[in-house]
C-alpha cells in the first residue's frame, strides 16, 4: 500500500472516530447550541428586535443577527470540539495511539480539524434551520456564504487545537473561550454594525478577526458587510496559513505531547 | 526480509529539561526472533528507552535502528515495524475494544476490512471477543492489559515491545498472556520485555540487558548470566530442628523456625553430601525449595555493584 493511500486511511479513521464521538455525546455537542441560539432568536430577535425596526440595508434586526449568530455557533463549536477532544486524548494518553503510529503530523492535524469542522457545520445547519422558524432568508451569494463558513470553522478549529496542545488541565481549555473567544465574538459585529460605533472603537473593532468572518458570512447571506469582502477573505486565509503552520510546528516539536 | 538486527541502540542519550540524565549513552543489540529482557529498578531508564524507540520521547543524542531503519531519520518507516504495549493504560475508555483495535490499525493505514478481521482474530486469541462491543472502561485490569496487547498486534509488528505488561495482573491471566506472546515470538516476532516479575524474564527470555541509572550494567544471554550465580540458598522443611545446628563444611546453616532451615552453599556443592550430613545429625527433610529466584538474586547483586561502583567513583 502506498504512503498516500495509507495516509488517507489514517485520515478517514480520525475523522470517523471524531464523528462517532460527536454523535455519541449529541446531547453535549448538538443540542446545547441549538437551545442557546433559539433563546437568542426569541429574546434578541423577536422580543427586542421587533422594537428596533430595520437596521442596515432594509433588513429587520432578526434578519441582521441571524448570520452573526450562525457564525458564532459555528466557531464556538468548532473550537470546543477540537479543544475538548484533543485535550481529552492527551489527558487519557490515548493520543499516544497516534503518536506511536507511522501517521505523519499533517494527518493528525487534518483529521482533528475535519472532525471539528463537521461539528461546526452540523451545528450551523441546525441553527440556520431554527432561524427559519423566526424569519425568512434568501442567500445572496451561496459560494461566499459557504467559503466564509468553512474558513471561519477551520480557523477556530486550528486555534482550538493549539489551545489543546498547550493545555495541561481541563481548566486551560475553558480559559480561552471564556476570556478571549466570547468577548471577541460579542464585539465582532454579531449583534450590531460597527458603523454604529464612533472612533476609536470602529478602528479597534477592525483588529478583531471575528469581525471579518461574521461580515463575510453576512455578505454571503444578506449582501451587506461592514468590511470589504476581499479583505475579509484575505484575513481569514492568512489566519488559516499561520495557524496551520503553527499547529504543524507544535506537532513536530512534540510540545505538550512528547518528552 | 532484511538480515539487519531487530534493534540496534547506539550511544543513546536522554537528558530531560529538568536536567535529569535518564540515559547516559547506552548501546545494545537485539537479534531478530529474540525474546529479550530489559530489566532495571524503577527510574533506571527503561521507559525512557522504550519511549525513544516508540518516538514518544525525543532523544538527546545517539540513534536507534529497528531492522536497519533509523528511528530518528526515518521515524514513520521505523514505526511501521514496532508494536508497543505501554506500562500505563492509554486507550479511550469510552470506546469499545473492537473499535480501539480497528482504529489503531487505521492509524497504520490498514484498510477497515482487514483491520476488522485482525481485530476479531487477536481479540479472540486474547479471550476478549465476548467483550468486543462493551465500553473498555467496564473491562477488568487484566482485560485492559490484554486489550493493549491485541491493539499492539494490529499492525502485525516485527518488533513487539512490552513495558511491564503484567503489572497487577493475576497469575492465571499472566500465564495466558505469556502463552500468547510466546506463540507470537515462536512465529518470528522479536519481543522486548520489561517486567518486575523476574521469574517471568528467566522463563521466557533468551537474552537480557540490565539497566540502572541510565547505563547498561549487564548485557548477555540469560544462560551466561545465570551461570554467574555462584551461591544458592535452599529452604528445607524439616521434622524437627535440633537446638544446636551441625557445622558442615562449605555450607552455612541457619535456623528459621522449629521446622525450617536455610542452607547457603556454593552452586558446585553437591546436595547428596548435604542430605547425608543432615540425616547423620537426625534431621529429616520433608521438602525443599530455592529461597529466591536465581535471576532476582543476580539482579539485586548487579544493581548493588553498579551503585557501589558509582559511589566509589564519586
Amino acid at each position: 500500500m502506498s504512503n498516500a493511500a495509507a495516509n488517507l486511511v489514517a485520515l478517514h479513521t480520525i475523522v470517523r472516530r471524531e464523528i462517532v464521538r460527536i454523535l455519541r455525546i449529541w446531547t453535549q455537542t448538538l443540542i446545547p447550541p441549538a437551545i442557546t441560539m433559539t433563546l437568542y432568536f426569541v429574546i434578541f430577535g423577536k422580543l427586542i428586535g421587533s422594537r428596533i425596526g430595520t437596521i442596515q440595508g432594509g433588513y429587520s434586526y432578526m434578519q441582521y443577527i441571524v448570520p452573526g449568530l450562525v457564525m458564532m455557533s459555528i466557531i464556538t463549536n468548532s473550537y470546543g470540539n477540537i479543544s475538548s477532544s484533543f485535550f481529552g486524548a492527551k489527558f487519557s494518553r490515548a493520543v499516544e495511539e497516534m503518536l506511536v503510529s507511522p501517521m505523519p503530523n499533517w494527518v493528525i492535524l487534518a483529521g482533528y480539524v475535519t472532525g471539528a469542522v463537521v461539528r461546526g457545520l452540523a451545528v450551523g445547519v441546525l441553527v440556520l434551520c431554527i432561524a427559519l422558524f423566526f424569519t425568512s432568508l434568501h442567500v445572496q451569494h451561496p459560494l461566499i456564504t459557504f467559503a466564509s463558513v468553512l474558513l471561519g470553522s477551520v480557523i477556530f478549529s486550528l486555534a482550538g487545537f493549539v489551545n489543546a496542545v498547550y493545555a495541561k488541565k481541563f481548566d486551560d481549555i475553558a480559559l480561552v473561550p471564556t476570556f478571549v473567544l466570547t468577548p471577541l465574538t460579542y464585539l465582532g459585529g454579531v449583534f450590531y454594525s460597527i458603523q454604529m460605533l464612533g472612533e476609536p472603537w470602529q478602528a479597534i473593532s477592525r483588529i478583531n478577526p471575528i469581525l471579518y468572518m461574521v461580515n463575510a458570512f453576512r455578505y454571503g447571506v444578506l449582501g451587506i458587510s461592514d468590511v470589504q469582502v476581499g479583505v475579509a477573505f484575505a484575513v481569514m486565509l492568512g489566519f488559516v496559513v499561520a495557524l496551520t503552520a503553527f499547529g504543524l510546528h507544535l506537532l513536530k516539536r512534540g510540545v505538550g505531547l512528547r518528552s | 526480509m532484511s538480515s539487519a538486527p531487530a534493534l540496534v541502540v547506539d550511544n543513546l542519550r536522554k537528558t530531560y529539561g529538568n536536567g535529569v540524565e535518564a540515559l547516559k549513552g547506552i548501546s545494545l543489540t537485539v537479534q531478530p526472533g529474540d525474546f529479550f529482557a530489559l530489566l532495571g529498578p524503577n527510574g533506571a531508564g527503561k521507559s525512557t528507552l522504550i519511549g525513544i524507540l516508540s518516538s514518544l520521547v525525543n532523544s538527546s543524542g545517539g540513534d536507534a535502528q529497528v531492522f536497519g531503519v533509523s528511528v530518528n531519520r526515518q521515524r514513520n518507516e521505523a514505526m511501521k515495524l514496532i508494536g508497543l504495549v505501554p506500562q500505563e493504560i492509554n486507550f479511550n475508555q469510552f470506546e469499545k475494544p473492537f473499535d480501539i483495535c480497528v482504529n489503531e490499525a487505521g492509524f497504520y493505514g490498514i484498510p477497515r476490512r482487514i483491520a476488522a478481521e485482525r481485530a476479531e482474530k487477536y481479540l479472540k486469541e486474547l479471550r476478549l471477543w465476548d467483550k468486543a462491543q462493551m465500553q473498555a472502561r467496564t473491562l477488568s485490569g487484566g482485560m485492559k492489559r490484554r486489550l493493549m496487547i491485541a491493539r499492539a498486534m494490529m499492525n502485525e509488528p516485527r518488533l513487539l515491545i512490552l513495558d511491564e505488561p503484567t503489572a497487577g495482573v493475576d497469575i492465571e491471566i499472566r500465564r495466558s498472556m505469556w502463552q500468547f506472546v510466546s506463540g507470537i515470538n515462536a512465529a518470528g516476532t522479536t519481543v522486548i520485555l520489561t517486567t518486575h516479575y523476574l521469574e517471568e524474564a528467566e522463563q521466557l527470555c533468551r537474552n537480557i540487558a540490565i539497566i540502572d541509572h541510565g547505563t547498561i550494567v549487564e548485557n548477555t544471554t540469560m544462560k551466561q548470566l545465570l551461570s554467574k550465580l555462584d551461591v544458592e540458598t535452599f529452604v528445607f522443611d524439616v521434622t524437627d530442628v535440633p537446638g544446636e545446628l551441625p557445622a558442615l563444611p562449605g555450607v552455612t546453616l541457619r535456623r528459621v523456625d522449629e521446622h525450617t532451615l536455610e542452607a547457603e552453599m556454593a552452586r558446585t556443592h553437591d546436595l547428596n553430601s548435604l542430605f547425608a550430613a543432615l540425616t547423620a545429625h537426625g534431621i529429616t527433610v520433608t521438602s525443599m525449595r530455592n529461597k529466591t529466584n536465581r535471576l532476582e538474586e543476580l539482579f539485586v547483586r548487579l544493581v548493588e555493584q553498579g551503585r557501589n561502583g558509582q559511589e566509589q567513583a564519586a
